[in-house]
């Protein structure tokens, strides 16, 4: 079911497709251009409403009143809101996010550090959700009913309820403190923080390129446990979409058919309900692969986990609009890019879609 | 398919099987999870923050030092010795000879001369602590200034208490910074503020290594260090939020020293053979600010009853679990003059009467506005319960930390709970914003904290003013003991506790100094065995 059928000889339509997705790119563009001033807004506007004083985290609470009046000017805070809005808009057009009051540091270069480091994180854990997720949801869909079924539901359940903070200590207390298979909290043992100078920042391959496999390995025992745990909730979700589409296509005619031809079950499963499960799998997958791309605060704080969650709830708490603003294109961008990945996966999977 | 999960299975329990052997820090490093994400700069002239402070202590020289068990002993540290003229106008330091910076350059009394410059000049948060003295963008360069490579002239503009001067040079202001390698990064005319906040210029015992913000701070040592090199070659602080993540590190040997943990953490870690604690007082004060703008509040009865309704023996034991003492009076014990007896306890009946008086005797409603850590919000629950007693209804507003202060310093509370450090070891510090208020008007130009409870706090305005006036010590202390039975009394703010600061550390780790501010934590002395 997988065939293409192509027309390679048709040059005129190809022409013809390539024209029309110039056009449609330019659209996209500036729809993608519409969706990002229109995100800056809608942020920037909850950032100015919110009941904090965005002087404070620059001068901190000790500051003579003359200090403080002095940087509110130099903040450009006490020009009008819509002023602020396109100064602010000019800056990010020309490639200037500003600098972020907490770090010190230009936003973007906070952002080359930190979402990496979620990145990472969300990848592994995706995968993970992936690999044992999907299998579980189809062994559950076959089995409906029994006694595997009932355990997968009840492990998904488990996983969608526990608060991942309880989660996540439990898992530092056994794993880590009482049987010592995975490193504790932070990316690397604290002694190793100065090794690896960040070249992509994502820990796992900048160790790799220093060709250093020690500090590999203990990337790998640090990342193995937050991985995990965030996987354990996307693999929860997953697993019970994926036996509610299996559930629905098992009863399609299409099966019994094969089923009547004698088709082996397993091809029957494994290629012709899971193949068709496929497409809406993908974008329950993308969703939750998205969400963790967001950056999950409360795994990052008990793992020290440097990432992108906890830096955009740090300056959202602290009035720091640059970073937040930074922070908020980098999410916009990456639910954009997950979903454009989607899109591309169903022309792959679902020959209907390539027409 | 069955490969494929066979071999997920496999590559699942490969990759969660025990790593590396887990080894404990090395000898000659000291490894450190420490909440420091407070940390936005580390240029001492713009830094205000506890970690901040306690890094410029380990990589800075400062011009004076004080004991950290009886502050006031100050010795010299980068002014080897120091004279104050008859008048009480002119202080001139003699410059120690022989202390090298980091870049190899030699320390001189120009270096030190351009670092007080340099903070008046560029005018961060902890300029004021100079600018009392007269000194402004205009008149700094003539009345600070080096007359030779050895000798630092610093004119003030009144007769002041020697010792008011000579605290606020002990403050993260005082810190000497290299003026060549700062003036090579200078940008725009700015004295190198931009670079300075994430670099170092410093002579200290430890050298900054990296800053990575919301991550990590490494030291190495100053191997040439002119007061003797520090054992530890290496200081990594990883910045871990969590209590409980730095209690486990912490156990496993995983770090030496874990620095922010809480009464559960510390009760769990009593009983561990391996962990040892060490407390020192620190010098801020967690009080309650009553707003005179509410019209309960306003009441002098009132005010002394909730001064009466406070648990503070319950909440120093349980709550705060050893990290806080009872302290009533608005300088921390430890500090020139402060009065160190508690005359409030928990006595329900007296605040009852009181209320009566105030025609009170159903009570009434307010709020409080509370950070929503687990600390403050504990205090404020049994504040909550015990003021219940009394018929006071207390409803807590729960907020972020920077939400509540813009609350309390926009002067829109009715009560806050907070916590106020001293800015420098003089009680000028905790006067000038307890007992100081010159205008109670809503555009004041000076804002202490009896401006923003909207109290006026009359003659003592006047009589703060004047101690920082009196050369003699003595009668100095008797000021400030004055002022502070005058705030107890009658003033708006219940002062409860005194902070202890309570670090966990390793069997194996020795002479870690806390002092009574961050600045004085010292990481130079540590050794491992």
């Amino acid at each position: 079911m997988f065939a293409v059928t192509r027309n390679a000889s048709d040059g005129r339509k190809r022409a013809r497709l390539f024209s029309r997705t110039g056009a449609s790119l330019v659209r996209i563009i500036f729809s993608l251009l519409i969706t990002f001033i229109g995100l800056l807004l809608v942020t920037f506007l909850i950032g100015r409403v919110l009941p904090i004083d965005p002087v404070l985290a620059a001068v901190g609470d000790h500051a003579s009143e003359q200090v403080y009046q002095r940087v509110k000017e130099e903040m450009g805070l006490n020009l009008p809101l819509w002023q602020q809005f396109f100064v602010y808009i000019s800056n990010v057009v020309q490639g200037d996010f500003g600098t972020s009051v907490l770090t010190s540091n230009p936003v973007l270069e906070d952002i080359k550090r930190v979402f990496p480091a979620t990145l990472e994180l969300a990848t592994l854990a995706t995968i993970i959700g992936v690999f044992l997720g999907v299998p579980a949801g189809v062994f559950a869909a076959i089995n409906k009913g029994k006694w595997p079924d009932h355990i997968v539901r009840i492990i998904g359940l488990a996983g969608y309820s526990m608060p991942i903070f309880w989660l996540g200590l439990m898992g530092l207390l056994v794993f880590y403190l009482k049987l010592d298979w995975v490193a504790g909290p932070g990316r690397l043992d604290a002694f190793y923080v100065d090794f690896i100078e960040p070249t992509t920042g994502l820990m796992l391959i900048d160790t790799l390129i220093e060709g250093d496999m020690d500090l590999f390995w203990n990337a790998v025992s640090h990342i193995i446990l937050p991985a995990s745990i965030l996987a354990y909730f996307s693999l929860a979700y997953i697993a019970r979409m994926t036996r509610s589409f299996m559930l629905e296509q098992l009863s399609q005619e299409y099966i019994l058919t094969a089923r009547v031809k004698g088709i082996s079950e397993t091809r029957i499963i494994w290629r012709h309900a899971l193949g068709n499960v496929m497409v809406p799998l993908v974008t329950v997958i993308a969703l939750s692969y998205a969400n963790l791309l967001e950056g999950s605060v409360l795994t990052e704080i008990i793992f020290a986990w440097p990432g992108l969650g906890l830096y955009i709830t740090n300056s959202l708490l602290n009035a720091d609009m640059n970073a937040v603003l930074g922070g908020t294109v980098v999410v916009g961008a990456v639910f954009i890019g997950v979903n454009m990945l989607s899109d591309v996966l169903y022309r792959l999977l679902d020959p209907r879609a390539r027409r | 398919m069955r490969r494929l999960i066979a071999g997920l299975v496999l590559g699942t329990a490969l990759a969660t099987t025990p790593m590396a052997a887990q080894a404990e820090t090395p000898k000659n490093a000291l490894v450190m999870a420490f909440a420091i994400d407070d940390l936005i700069t580390l240029d001492p002239a713009g830094m205000f923050e506890f970690s901040a402070l306690e890094y410029a202590g380990n990589t800075y020289d400062r011009l004076i030092g004080f004991d950290n068990d009886d502050v006031s002993k100050i010795y010299g540290v980068v002014a080897e010795s120091w004279d104050v003229s008859e008048d009480g106008l002119t202080f001139t330091f003699k410059i120690r000879d022989g202390i090298k910076f980091a870049s190899g350059n030699d320390l001189t009394a120009e270096d030190a001369a351009f670092s007080l410059q340099r903070v008046v000049l560029l005018d961060q948060s902890p300029a004021f602590i100079l600018g009392q003295f007269g000194f402004t963008a205009d008149n700094v360069k003539d009345r600070i200034r080096a007359t030779d490579e050895n000798t630092l002239v610093m004119e003030v503009d009144q007769p002041y208490a020697p010792s008011f001067v000579l605290y606020c040079l002990t403050a993260g202001v005082g810190a000497v910074v290299d003026k060549k390698v700062v003036l090579e990064h200078e940008k725009d005319g700015d004295l190198g503020a931009e670079w300075m906040k994430t670099n170092y210029a410093g002579s200290g015992p430890f050298a900054l290594n990296k800053w990575t913000a919301g991550e990590s701070l490494s030291l190495t040592a100053n191997e040439d260090y002119w007061d003797g090199a520090p054992a530890m070659k290496r200081v990594i602080i990883r910045n871990v939020k969590e209590a409980a993540s730095q209690q486990l590190l912490l156990q496993k040997g995983d770090i030496d020293i874990a620095r922010n943990l809480e009464a559960d953490q510390l009760a769990s870690v009593k009983g561990d053979e391996n962990i040892k604690l060490l407390s020192k007082g620190k010098g801020a004060l967690w009080y309650l600010g009553l707003s005179q703008k509410n019209e309960f509040l306003s009441k002098p009865e009132v005010r002394e009853a909730l001064k009466y309704l406070v648990d503070y023996d319950g909440i120093t034991e349980t709550i705060m679990a050893g990290r806080a003492q009872t302290h009533q009076a608005f300088l921390p014990e430890g500090f020139l003059g402060a009065y160190n007896e508690n005359p409030y306890s928990l006595d329900i009946e007296k605040a009852k009467a009181l209320l009566a008086d105030a025609g009170l005797a159903d009570g009434f409603t307010v709020t409080m506005d509370t950070r929503n850590t687990t600390a403050v919000m504990s205090m404020a629950q049994s504040i909550q319960a015990t003021w219940a007693q009394a018929g006071i209804n207390l409803e807590i507003i729960p907020g972020d930390n920077k939400q509540t202060l813009t609350k309390y310093r926009a002067r829109q509370h009715d009560i806050y709970i907070g916590r106020w450090g001293p800015d420098y070891q003089d009680p000028h510090t905790n006067a000038s914003t307890f007992a100081w208020n010159p205008d109670n008007s809503d555009d004041a130009s000076a804002k202490p904290l009896a401006w923003r409870n909207s109290w006026n706090p009359g003659d003592m305005t006047a009589e703060v003013d004047k101690a920082i006036l009196e050369r003699d010590s003595e009668k100095r202390a008797a000021m400030y003991v004055d002022l502070q039975k005058k705030v107890l009394e009658s003033g708006p703010f219940v002062i409860m506790f005194q902070e202890t600061e309570i670090a966990a550390m390793r069997d194996n780790v020795n002479n870690l100094v806390l002092g009574p501010s961050f600045d004085n934590n010292y990481y130079r002395f540590v050794t491992k065995d």
